[in-house]
């Protein structure tokens, strides 16, 4: 059984991102599946259909860069290298999780690979992700940030106050705005008196309004990485608009039934993942070579998933530890 | 030895601190000339552009960003102008900096301190400039609560905040920064979570936290004056809360009367006294008495405030209650 990790096949980048979007796929897949067999306690907000902006941008960024995200950030840390195994255990309430079973699905960080945290609250991460950004402007470390979030936080005080503050401080951030047309279960259209929920707010700031088919991986990648370019060179922000779809509910306890059927399957007709398995083939690629890969990512999977229900589940008495910077949670003596 | 303001003594920690450690970096509304209670006057000359930086009125990315840049290695201290202003970015306070640390199951590190102008103090500043609100703190794991009663103690405690590893909310109560005070010369720092033993008595515990030492320190003078010795505490952190110090006290005193500023109403004397009634009833020969701020928005009008106001009267009326049983 192979190893599941990202980056097992070294073949072209071009491979490197499908494999990466690929494996995501078929990682939210299974934690849907594990969903409904009662195996997660708490909800998931699964990315299906908008993977190809967690690997587009993620393949931009160097090790030191920084990046942040939503509740719905499973793929974002899993793009910049987080361990499948230590967030599926996050999932599964199961030892070694990546948040130590404190975190849950809402909030997988893993800082180690430059991904400082998944946030629930929409919105409060973007002021995060300036004071990230300000940091490295401060140290003059030439570090870039990247923060995820989605259409529906465009509407609250936070938005503005992080992006008006790093374009003041011509901070190096890139503010990437999932727009998956859904604020929860009510269409973004119905919520902002604008036609683009963040493209049309970046003139406010100073900055340029760009928009980009967020289920093209290499448009993706080429947007955001002329966006960190710039940022890292020092001219600042930039806010991007990544179009995309979500494939399935709000969470995985929403069956999204208030979506209209010609939609989902005009949107499913410009999934990421099938388009960027239709360039490879265009470009040549070996679909036996192809076949072999997803078989193999779908056959890891399911091993990752049962070794990971094998594992025991958290010691009760490490819920009193890691408050405080000295381990414990003590507020009196 | 130089005797310094309450504010100056701001001034003297931030200094101190950013003398010590390069990463100390301040944030805040028109801080780089002084700010409004002029507690930052001159680190913009002493200390440069990138150590101090003025911010818009906006609250949630002055928090966020301090947040963000501890994550990343800094120290920051960010100055919230007015406590009552915490409500408009307490989402980033209680839900993210408090609890980052826990939900990533250890994984970040968020040495950073918020600080600036707390408490009612009979200022005229009214219900939205005048609020006692350390009492919101003291709800949320996940915080440390600094709130100094004179310059010495401003200048021990803001650098302790500074050095310390975990978030730091350190309230000044804005009618203490005119007081001055001789200063000690060479770096000051008092650790946080050790209250201090303001005056030994051996009838009744008074406990206070930032102005409210001052009160109780008052109302002693005055009980002494018919016999009735008094000891008073400085809590100075509501967390780490040093409950030994007063349940010992209680025990010696056999009496306790706390007093807060900020409202009765869940305000933090109220787990004072819950710690005593549970850990120190044996001690106790009366019942555990609470002076604290009204149970309504704070007013304006000098007579008005003077009915809600914390004074030593109050104390000492309370106390003399006390002393019956």
């Amino acid at each position: 059984m192979p190893d599941v990790t990202l980056g097992t096949v070294p073949d072209t980048a071009a491979t490197s991102c499908y494999e990466q979007m690929l494996f995501i796929r078929r990682f939210l897949e299974r934690v849907d599946v594990l969903y409904r067999q009662g195996q997660l306690h708490g909800p998931a907000h699964l990315g299906l259909g908008q993977e190809a902006i967690a690997v587009g941008a993620a393949s931009m960024l160097g090790p030191e860069d920084y990046s942040i995200g939503t509740y719905r950030g499973h793929a974002h840390a899993l793009a910049r290298g987080a361990s499948p195994e230590a967030v599926l255990a996050e999932l599964l309430g199961r030892v070694g999780g990546i948040c130590a079973g404190k975190g849950g699905s809402m909030h997988i960080t893993s800082v180690e690979h430059g991904y400082y945290g998944s946030y629930a609250i929409v919105g409060a991460h973007l002021p995060i992700a300036v004071g990230l950004a300000w940091a490295s402007r401060i140290k003059k470390t030439k570090q870039v940030t990247v923060c995820f979030f989605g259409d529906g936080a465009v509407n609250i005080g936070a938005f503005h106050e992080a992006v008006n503050l790093a374009a003041l401080w011509s901070l190096p951030i890139v503010f990437v705005c999932e727009n998956n047309q859904y604020m929860e279960y009510s269409p973004i259209s119905t919520m902002i008196p604008v036609e683009r929920p963040a493209a049309d707010r970046a003139s406010a700031y100073g900055l340029d309004r760009i928009v980009v088919d967020g289920n093209d991986v290499h448009a993706v990648a080429e947007s955001v990485g002329a966006a960190v370019d710039t940022a890292r060179r020092g001219g600042g922000p930039a806010l991007i608009e990544a179009d995309t779809y979500r494939l399935k509910g709000h969470s995985a306890a929403d069956a999204g039934a208030y979506r209209p059927a010609e939609e989902v399957q005009r949107w499913r007709g410009s999934d990421p993942l099938m388009r960027e398995r239709a360039a490879l083939q265009a470009a040549g690629a070996d679909e036996q070579e192809l076949i072999r890969l997803e078989t193999r990512v779908a056959v890891g999977i399911s091993g990752m998933a049962d070794r990971v229900l094998a594992r025991p589940r958290p010691d009760p008495a490490s819920v009193w530890t890691d408050m405080w910077a000295d381990g414990g949670s003590r507020w009196r003596n | 030895m130089a005797e310094l303001t309450f504010r100056n003594a701001v001034l003297a920690a931030l200094a101190q601190e950013m003398q010590r450690d390069e990463r100390v970096v301040l944030l805040g509304e028109d801080i780089t000339s002084g700010g409004v209670f002029k507690t930052t006057t001159g680190l913009l000359d002493t200390f440069g552009p990138d150590r101090v930086w003025d911010t818009p009125i906006s609250e949630q990315a002055i928090v966020g960003a301090a947040m963000g840049a501890a994550m990343a290695g800094l120290r920051p201290v960010a100055e919230i102008m007015f406590s009552d202003f915490y409500a408009v970015c307490w989402d980033q306070v209680v839900n993210e900096i408090a609890k980052t640390r826990y939900m990533t199951g250890g994984q970040v590190s968020l040495p950073l301190v918020l600080r600036g102008a707390n408490g009612f103090g009979s200022l005229g500043f009214g219900s939205q400039h005048g609020q006692s609100v350390e009492n919101w703190a003291m709800c949320v794991p996940g915080l440390k609560i600094v709130s100094p009663a004179d310059p010495v103690e401003m200048v021990g405690l803001l650098a302790a905040a500074i050095r310390d590893e975990d978030p730091v909310l350190v309230f000044e109560h804005k009618a203490l920064y005119g007081g001055k005070q001789d200063v000690p010369d060479g770096e000051q720092h008092i650790p946080l979570g050790k209250a201090r033993l303001v005056c030994e008595g051996s009838d009744v515990t008074l406990v206070g936290l930032s102005i409210t030492v001052g009160v109780c320190e008052r109302a002693a003078a005055e009980l002494a004056q018919s016999g009735t010795s008094a000891e008073v505490i400085d809590l100075r952190t509501l967390v780490p809360l040093d409950a030994q110090a007063v349940l010992e006290s209680v025990g010696k005193t056999g009496r306790l009367v706390v007093v807060e500023e900020n409202p009765g109403q869940l305000g933090w004397g109220s787990a004072i006294a819950a710690i005593a009634a549970e850990e120190a009833f044996s001690d106790l020969v009366a019942p555990v008495r609470r002076i604290s701020g009204g149970n309504i928005p704070w007013p304006v009008a000098r007579e008005l405030e003077a009915e809600v106001d914390v004074s030593p009267e109050r104390v000492v009326a309370a106390v003399q209650i006390l002393m019956k049983h």
